[in-house]
C-alpha cells in the first residue's frame, strides 16, 4: 500500500508530512485490485512526487458496497442529524489544526501558491464544512393542509449512496463543496478526486477516520475518469452522481446514468464568463477585478471572466492599465514569499492553453500580452490578453482554462448583452458599472447561474452556485446544495376517509 | 474589581468559584444604585449560601448603554454570521468543558439532582448553543418578484437590537441557553436578568462568556429582584425587546410596561396547566411512567407539568394503582446524592406555597392517595403528592380547574368517559402549554392531538424537547415560540427594500 512521505523545507512551510495514499474503503487503506499505480507530478518541476493506489472497477464496487452497508446501518436515517453536525464539526476542527499542512499539500500537488492555498482554498473549506454541519440537524421537511381527514406531511431523506467526482482546480474545495451537503443530509460517499491532484483529498481521509466518521460513510478512490469515474456513473447501486469538471465528460456522465439505473445527476461545468465594463465603471475598481477574473488561480477557474467586454468610451484607457496590471503579476514557485502565479497543473494541460494561444494567433487575433510560456521547466504560461478578436474565433467560443482573456469592445447595453449570452455555456457574468440601475438591469438580462455586480470571483459558501445551459446542472452551496443529495418523500396518513 | 464566592461542595470534596458582580462589558462591577444585595440559598439545607450584588435601574441603564454601544459597533450589523456561529460554538465547548463545575452550581442553587444537571440541563444546553450556532450564517429574507423588467424588492432580517431577557428559576442554565442562543445567532444583544433565587449558573456563565472571546457588551447579566430589574428592562425606552420566561401574573405586568414605554417587541413563555389524558388502548404501564415523569421530573418545576391527569373510566382503577407505584419510586433528596431522582423545591417561597395547596386540598376533603405529609427534617422538601375523586362541587376544584399553577409535585387525577368530555376537561383552561395523550387508536390520535388547545402536544410519551422541535403557550401560556428555526423569528425585524431601476414616475399622477 502506498505513502506518501515529503519533507517541506521552503520559505514559507517546513514540516515533514506523511501518510497513507491508498484505496481509502471502511476507514482503510489498501491497495487498488489491480495493484496498479498513478504517478502524481509537481507541476513546478514537472517530476514525480509520488506514487498513488489506482482504483479499479472492482474497487468501485467494493466502496459503494461499504457506502451502502454504512447507510443502512449506520448512517442515513440511523444517525440524527445532531450527531451528523457534531462529527462534520469535528473534520472541520481538524482541517482547521493541520491547515497549513493541507495548503502545502495543494501547491504542491496543483502548483497554486502556498498563500492563495492559505488564506483562500483551505479557509474556505474549513468554512463550507463548518456551515454544512451546521445544516445537518435542519432539514425540515413540511406539513401539508389538505383536509381534517388526512396527515399529509413530507420528509426530505438522504438519497442514498453519493458518487461524487471532483476536478484538480480547487481539489480540496471541491471536496467539501461535495462532501459537506452529502454527508449533512446523511448520504454515504464514493469520492473519486482528480488522478491529477489526489493528495489533499488523501490527507483528508486520515482526518474522516480521525473524527469519528463510521466505517463505509465516506470512501475515496483514486482513479482515472475513463476507469473509475465511468464506474461510477454507471454503477446500478449509485443513487446520484454529481460531478464539477468539463461539459464534454459532463454528457458522458448523464448519459451514463441514463442508461444505467437513472441516478439523480448534478453537473457544474465549464464557463466562458463574461465580464462587461461600462464606461462609467469605477476604472481603477474594474481593471483590478477584470485581473483578478480571468489571472486567479491561473485562469483555472471554472467561472473565469474569460471575455472582458468593455464599452469603446474607457476601452484604450482600461486596455492600458489592464496590461499593465497583467504584467505585474509576478510568476514564481509556489512556495516562495511574493509568488502570485504558479504553473498550470500539468502537461496536458499546458498544451491545450499553449494549443489555444496558437489557434488565437493563427485566426488573426492580436497578442496584446504574453502568449508565451515562462521559464524552462515546470508548466509556467505569462498572463496572456487578445485583442481584435471576431466573435467566431476558438479564443472567443471555447473555454480555454488558463491565464488567457480576450478583450472585446463594445458601444451599448442590447449590443453588448446579446454577445455576453451568445454562448452554449452559462456560469457566471459579471457587470460593472456606477450607475446602479444599469447595472441592475444587465445583471438581471444575463444568462448565467451567478451575476457580479462591481466585482469577481466572489464566492461564499451560503450563496448558491451554478450554471444555466451547459454550464450545469442543480446548484451547489447555500441551503439549496441539500436538494441534491434528499429524496422527497410525501407521507399520507388516512384519519377518516373510508371508501 | 473582582468580587467572588467559593462555595463548598462537601459531598464532592471540592470548591467552586463564582464572581458575584454584576456583569457588564465583559467585566464584573458594583453596583452604582446601592439596591440591596441578593441573599442565596441552598433549598437542601435551607442554609445561606452567599450573596451576589444586586442591580438596580441605574445598572439596568449602564447595561442598556452597554449593550447598545455593542449593538452599534461590534455586533448587530457589523458581525458576520460565521463569526456569530464560531463564538456561539466556542461557549458551547466551554460549556461542556465545564460542565462538572456548572452542575455542581447548579444543583447547590436550584436543588436538582446533579447527574440531572450535568446531563440533561447542561448536555441539552451544550447541544441547544450548538444547534443555533449553525444558524447564524444561515439568516436569509426572500428575494420578491414585483415586475422582472423594472424593479425588485428583497427583504433583510435585520436583528432586533438590544434584547432584555429575563429568565426564571427551574432551569437556570437550560432557560439561559434557550435565550441567548437564537439572540445571538440573529445578532441581537443582550441584557440578562436571571433570577434572584438562582442567578449564581448565570453569573459563572458570564466568565465563559468573556473565555469564548464575545466583544464587551455583547451579553449582560444583571441578578435583581423582578421588581426592581425585569420591571426596569420592560419599561426601558432603549430595550427594543423583551423576552420573559415565568409566571402568567408577571408576564401580564411586562407586556404592559411594553405597551406603555416603547412598544418594545414582547414573547413570553408562561405558566401551564397541561392535561395529561390517557386513553383506554393507551400502554397502561408506559402511560404511568411517562405521567411519573410528566408530573415528577424537576419536581415538578416545570412549566408543562402534566399536572392534570384524566384517566378514561374503563381503566381508571387499573392505571391509577400503577401510577401510585412509580410515583412511590421517585427518591426525593440532595441533589449531590446519587440516589435521588428529584430535589427539593427551589425556595422557601415556594415550599410554603406548595404546601398551602395541599393543605387546603386535605381540608376541603379531596382524597390524598399518595404523599401530602411534610417532612421533619431540614431542606425544602414535597414528597411525590397525588389527589383522587375530585368532584365538581368541592372548592379546590378552583385549582383543579386551572386557575391555579401550583408548580410542584402534586398531581390530580380525574376520569372520563368519551373522547368528547376528555378534549372538553383538557381545553377547560385559560393556559395552553403542553398537553399530552396516550392511545393506540392513530386517528383517536390524530383527532385529540388537533383538538387540544396547546402549543406543544405530546402523543404517547411526554414533557421531552428537542432543540430544533418549537415550543411555547396557546392562549394565556404565551407569545411566540422558542426553539427550532422559529426562535429566529423572536429576534429578527424584517426590513422589505423595494429597489427601483426601470420605473419612470409621470408627476402629476
Amino acid at each position: 500500500m502506498t505513502t506518501f512521505s515529503y519533507n517541506f523545507d521552503t520559505e514559507v512551510f517546513r514540516q515533514k508530512v506523511s501518510f497513507p495514499t491508498g484505496i481509502f474503503i471502511n476507514n482503510e487503506f489498501r491497495k487498488g485490485s489491480d495493484a496498479t499505480e498513478i504517478d502524481v507530478i509537481n507541476p513546478t518541476t514537472g517530476k514525480t512526487i509520488t506514487k498513488v493506489s489506482e482504483a479499479t472497477k472492482a474497487d468501485v464496487d467494493d466502496a459503494v458496497r461499504a457506502a451502502r452497508k454504512a447507510f443502512q446501518t449506520v448512517w442515513g436515517l440511523n444517525m440524527p442529524g445532531s450527531d451528523r453536525s457534531r462529527l462534520l464539526g469535528k473534520l472541520a476542527d481538524l482541517m482547521e489544526a493541520h491547515s497549513d499542512e493541507l495548503a502545502a499539500l495543494e501547491a504542491l500537488d496543483n502548483g497554486k501558491t502556498f498563500g492563495w492555498a492559505k488564506t483562500v482554498d483551505v479557509t474556505a473549506a474549513i468554512e463550507c464544512i463548518r456551515y454544512y454541519a451546521g445544516w445537518a440537524d435542519k432539514v425540515h421537511g413540511k406539513t401539508i393542509e389538505t383536509s381534517e381527514a388526512k396527515l399529509a406531511y413530507t420528509r426530505h431523506e438522504p438519497i442514498g449512496v453519493a458518487g461524487q467526482i471532483i476536478p484538480w482546480n480547487f481539489p480540496l474545495l471541491m471536496m467539501t463543496w461535495k462532501i459537506g451537503p452529502a454527508l449533512a443530509t446523511g448520504c454515504a460517499v464514493v469520492l473519486k478526486p482528480s488522478e491529477f491532484t489526489p493528495l489533499s483529498a488523501l490527507r483528508m481521509c486520515s482526518l474522516i477516520q480521525e473524527a469519528g466518521f463510521p466505517a463505509g460513510v465516506v470512501n475515496v478512490v483514486v482513479g482515472y475518469g475513463s476507469t473509475t469515474g465511468q464506474a461510477i456513473a454507471e454503477h446500478m447501486d449509485i443513487d446520484k452522481v454529481a460531478f464539477t469538471g468539463s461539459t464534454l465528460v459532463g454528457r458522458k456522465i448523464q448519459e451514463a446514468a441514463a442508461k444505467s439505473n437513472l441516478k439523480n445527476v448534478t453537473l457544474e461545468l465549464g464557463g466562458k464568463s463574461p465580464n462587461i465594463i461600462f464606461d462609467d465603471a469605477d476604472l481603477e475598481q474594474a481593471v483590478n477585478w477584470a485581473a483578478f477574473g480571468i489571472f486567479w488561480n491561473h485562469g483555472q477557474a471554472c467561472c473565469a471572466g474569460s471575455r472582458i467586454f468593455v464599452q469603446e468610451g474607457i476601452y484604450d484607457k482600461f486596455l492600458e492599465a489592464f496590461t499593465k496590471k497583467a504584467l505585474e503579476i509576478k510568476l514564481g514557485d509556489p512556495f516562495k514569499q511574493g509568488s502570485y502565479q504558479g504553473p498550470q497543473v500539468s502537461q496536458i494541460q499546458y498544451d491545450r492553453i499553449m494549443a489555444y494561444i496558437q489557434s488565437g494567433k493563427e485566426q488573426g487575433a492580436q497578442v496584446h500580452v504574453g502568449g508565451e510560456r515562462f521559464g524552462t521547466e515546470g508548466y509556467w504560461i505569462k498572463p496572456t490578453i487578445f485583442t481584435n478578436t471576431t466573435p467566431d474565433m476558438k479564443i472567443v467560443r471555447e473555454e480555454i482554462f488558463g491565464p488567457v482573456g480576450v478583450v472585446i469592445k463594445f458601444q451599448d447595453e442590447e449590443d453588448v448583452v446579446r454577445q455576453a449570452n451568445d454562448t452554449t455555456y452559462g456560469l457566471a457574468a459579471a457587470v460593472f458599472s456606477q450607475n446602479i440601475t444599469r447595472a441592475l438591469k444587465v445583471a438581471h438580462r444575463l444568462q448565467a447561474g451567478t451575476a457580479w455586480i462591481n466585482c469577481y470571483n466572489q464566492i461564499h459558501c451560503q450563496v448558491p452556485f451554478g450554471g444555466y445551459k451547459q454550464s450545469g446542472v442543480g446548484r451547489e452551496l447555500g441551503e439549496y446544495a441539500l436538494e441534491n443529495y434528499t429524496a422527497v418523500k410525501a407521507v399520507h396518513v388516512n384519519l377518516g376517509h373510508t371508501i | 474589581m473582582a468580587s467572588f464566592v467559593e462555595l463548598a461542595i462537601p459531598r464532592l470534596n471540592t470548591k467552586v468559584k463564582v464572581s458575584t458582580g454584576l456583569f457588564i462589558n465583559n467585566e464584573f462591577v458594583p453596583s452604582v444604585g446601592g439596591a440591596d444585595p441578593i441573599t442565596v440559598y441552598n433549598p437542601a439545607t435551607e442554609q445561606v449560601l452567599c450573596s451576589v450584588t444586586g442591580a438596580s435601574e441605574a445598572d439596568v441603564d449602564k447595561a442598556v448603554v452597554a449593550a447598545r454601544n455593542a449593538f452599534r459597533t461590534t455586533w448587530g450589523k457589523n458581525v458576520t454570521g460565521f463569526e456569530r456561529s464560531r463564538l456561539i460554538n466556542k461557549l458551547a465547548d466551554l460549556m461542556e468543558r465545564d460542565a462538572e463545575i456548572l452542575a455542581q452550581l447548579e444543583c447547590l442553587n436550584n436543588g436538582k439532582p446533579f447527574k440531572i444537571a450535568r446531563d440533561f440541563d447542561i448536555g441539552d444546553s451544550v447541544a441547544c448553543l450548538r444547534y443555533y450556532a449553525g444558524w447564524a450564517d444561515k439568516i436569509v429574507g426572500q428575494s420578491i418578484e414585483i415586475d422582472r423588467r423594472t424593479k425588485t424588492a428583497v427583504t433583510h432580517p435585520d436583528p432586533i437590537g438590544v434584547c432584555g431577557q429575563i429568565i426564571p428559576w427551574n432551569y437556570p442554565i437550560m432557560m439561559w441557553a434557550w435565550k441567548v442562543a437564537p439572540a445571538l445567532a440573529v445578532g441581537c444583544t443582550i441584557v440578562m436578568k436571571p433570577s434572584e433565587i438562582t442567578p449564581l449558573t448565570a453569573l459563572k456563565l458570564s466568565e465563559l462568556v468573556v473565555e469564548a472571546g464575545f466583544p464587551p457588551g455583547v451579553i449582560n447579566t444583571i441578578p435583581s429582584l423582578g421588581s426592581i430589574g425585569g420591571a426596569a428592562l420592560a419599561a426601558h425606552k432603549d430595550v427594543d425587546k423583551v423576552a420573559f420566561t415565568g409566571s402568567t401574573v408577571t408576564g401580564r405586568k411586562i407586556m404592559e410596561a411594553a405597551a406603555k414605554s416603547n412598544l418594545k417587541k414582547v414573547s413570553l413563555e408562561l405558566g401551564g396547566k397541561s392535561p395529561h389524558i390517557v386513553f383506554e388502548s393507551a400502554d397502561l404501564d408506559q402511560a404511568a411512567n411517562w405521567a411519573a415523569l410528566g408530573i415528577l421530573y424537576n419536581t415538578g418545576q416545570d412549566c408543562t407539568a402534566g399536572s392534570r391527569v384524566y384517566v378514561q373510566d374503563t381503566v381508571y382503577d387499573k392505571f391509577i394503582d400503577i401510577l401510585k407505584g412509580k410515583a412511590a419510586q421517585l427518591a426525593i433528596g440532595d441533589g449531590f446524592d446519587e440516589k435521588t431522582g428529584g430535589g427539593p423545591v427551589v425556595s422557601k417561597g415556594q415550599y410554603d406555597r406548595i404546601w398551602g395547596y395541599i393543605e387546603a386540598g386535605k381540608k376541603e376533603g379531596a382524597k390524598v392517595i399518595l404523599g401530602g405529609e411534610k417532612r421533619s427534617t431540614p431542606g425544602w422538601y414535597v414528597d411525590p403528592t397525588i389527589f383522587t375523586d375530585i368532584s365538581p362541587n368541592m372548592k379546590i376544584v378552583r385549582f383543579v380547574n386551572c386557575i391555579v399553577q401550583i408548580f410542584g409535585p402534586v398531581l390530580s387525577v380525574g376520569r372520563f368517559s368519551t373522547e368528547e368530555e376528555a378534549i372538553k376537561l383538557a381545553n377547560d383552561t385559560t393556559y395552553g402549554l403542553g398537553a399530552g395523550l396516550h392511545s393506540n387508536d392513530q386517528a383517536q390520535c390524530h383527532r385529540v392531538s388537533s383538538a387540544l388547545e396547546a402549543g406543544t402536544v405530546w402523543i404517547n410519551q411526554y414533557n421531552l424537547l428537542y432543540n430544533n422541535v418549537p415550543f411555547g403557550g396557546k392562549k394565556q401560556s404565551g407569545i411566540g415560540r422558542e426553539l427550532g428555526s422559529h426562535a429566529l423569528e423572536e429576534y429578527i425585524s424584517t426590513k422589505a427594500v423595494h429597489w427601483n431601476y426601470g420605473e419612470k414616475l409621470d408627476w402629476p399622477l
